[in-house]
């Protein structure tokens, strides 16, 4: 049984869902020991590539498993993998999510709900200032962030696709004429 | 609009049943859609902002909730707006929804990626377009502040999460240990007036 390939995802996989608190970041050191190093299924540089790949399709970059699953054994590898690492997790998040709906409109649920509202707030930004810091702090990465920001806040209308689709066009102009 | 437990369930700020098909409908755009990041800026867009499934409270508590779980933050908002809005089937639907595009997206673009990462300009199309989405979230933090952070001590408690985990990257866990029971004591006395 140790021989199949699912076996060694579930294996894997399994245990970093329970852990993977914060998302796919706190799993991918790891993950890149166990996959690379222990179990063989991808080199060093498939593992990069594939989590360049998981980060430019749309969807969490957790699916960088699925990717993974994929490489060991195909597309039953992937539903595999993706299972493994999105089921156990999700099972626990709806457990708690049950529960704390369910005492919905209570005093100290109302407390609650408000309470953690703020700390939702300093974390957000926590994630929009990592993804910028990940991509090399460049200024332009800063200003376009502040600039899209700005945009769709004074103009609510706007659709994000034309935001987005501007934002593209800004770098690839940039990188055509050589600005950092 | 204070839902009551056996009262309001199934129900959304305006009173209304929200279908399975809308939730899976908008969970799946969200996925097929949402390149460059900023996921929970669409997940807020689509169910608060447009569609008033949730409201903003909800919403917020949700994101920390998702965060201090185990699980991609996506997935666990996507489970959490489920459940709010239809139990068990909701959440199921709508994490299905959200993960069946970037499933079939991902490997599709694993076969041609060899090929496109080789077309000039194709990184910076892609830097442009994540360095835009956290415009989106950017927005998404600053609607949260502007309805939840108006009195000083929620403020100062997403202030200081963001000081501690954004710029001096404390990690995770021990911040929100420490900042959401802080924070929920202080919410404690207006929280107990609403009842």
């Amino acid at each position: 049984m140790r021989d199949s390939p699912y076996f060694g995802l579930l294996y894997v996989l399994v245990p970093f869902s329970l852990v993977s608190v914060g998302g796919g970041p706190a799993i991918f050191a790891p993950l890149q020991h166990q996959s690379v190093d222990i179990w063989h299924w991808v080199s060093a540089r498939e593992f990069v590539d594939l989590f360049a790949i998981a980060r430019t399709a749309p969807g969490p970059g957790a699916m960088l498993t699925t990717l993974i699953g994929w490489k060991v054994a195909g597309w039953s590898g992937a539903i595999v993998a993706t299972l493994a690492l999105f089921a156990p997790a999700s099972f626990m998040t709806y457990a708690v999510a049950r529960v704390y709906d369910r005492y919905r409109g209570r005093a100290w649920h109302t407390a609650l709900e408000e309470g953690l509202a703020p700390v939702a707030v300093g974390l957000i930004l926590s994630g929009a200032v990592s993804v910028l810091h990940l991509s090399g702090d460049r200024p332009l990465a800063w200003a376009a962030a502040l600039g899209a920001g700005a945009a769709l806040a004074f103009l609510p209308k706007l659709h994000p696709f034309i935001i987005l689709f501007t934002g593209a066009a800004i770098f690839v102009a940039a990188f055509f004429l050589g600005l950092k | 609009m204070i839902r009551v437990y056996g009262i309001g369930r199934d129900m959304t700020t305006d009173g209304k049943r929200v279908s399975l098909g809308a939730i899976f409908r908008v969970f799946f755009m969200i996925g097929a859609t949402s390149f460059g990041g900023g996921l929970i800026a669409w997940i807020h867009r689509e169910t608060v902002t447009n569609r008033k499934w949730l409201t903003q409270e909800q919403f917020l508590s949700g994101v920390a909730l998702g965060q201090v779980l185990p699980g991609a933050n996506v997935t666990n908002l996507a489970i959490y707006v489920g459940q709010v809005l239809r139990g068990g089937l909701g959440a199921t639907v709508a994490i299905c929804a959200v993960l069946l595009a970037p499933f079939f997206l991902c490997i599709g673009l694993a076969h041609i990626y060899d090929r496109v990462i080789g077309v000039p300009g194709f990184h910076a199309a892609m830097d442009g377009i994540a360095a835009t989405a956290v415009g989106m979230i950017l927005r998404l933090a600053y609607m949260g502040a502007s309805h939840s952070c108006r009195k000083a001590a929620p403020a100062i408690i997403a202030l200081a999460v963001f000081g501690a985990i954004g710029l001096l990257h404390w990690p995770l866990f021990p911040v929100i240990l420490v900042a959401a029971p802080l924070s929920v004591a202080l919410a404690w006395p207006r929280g107990a007036a609403h009842a």
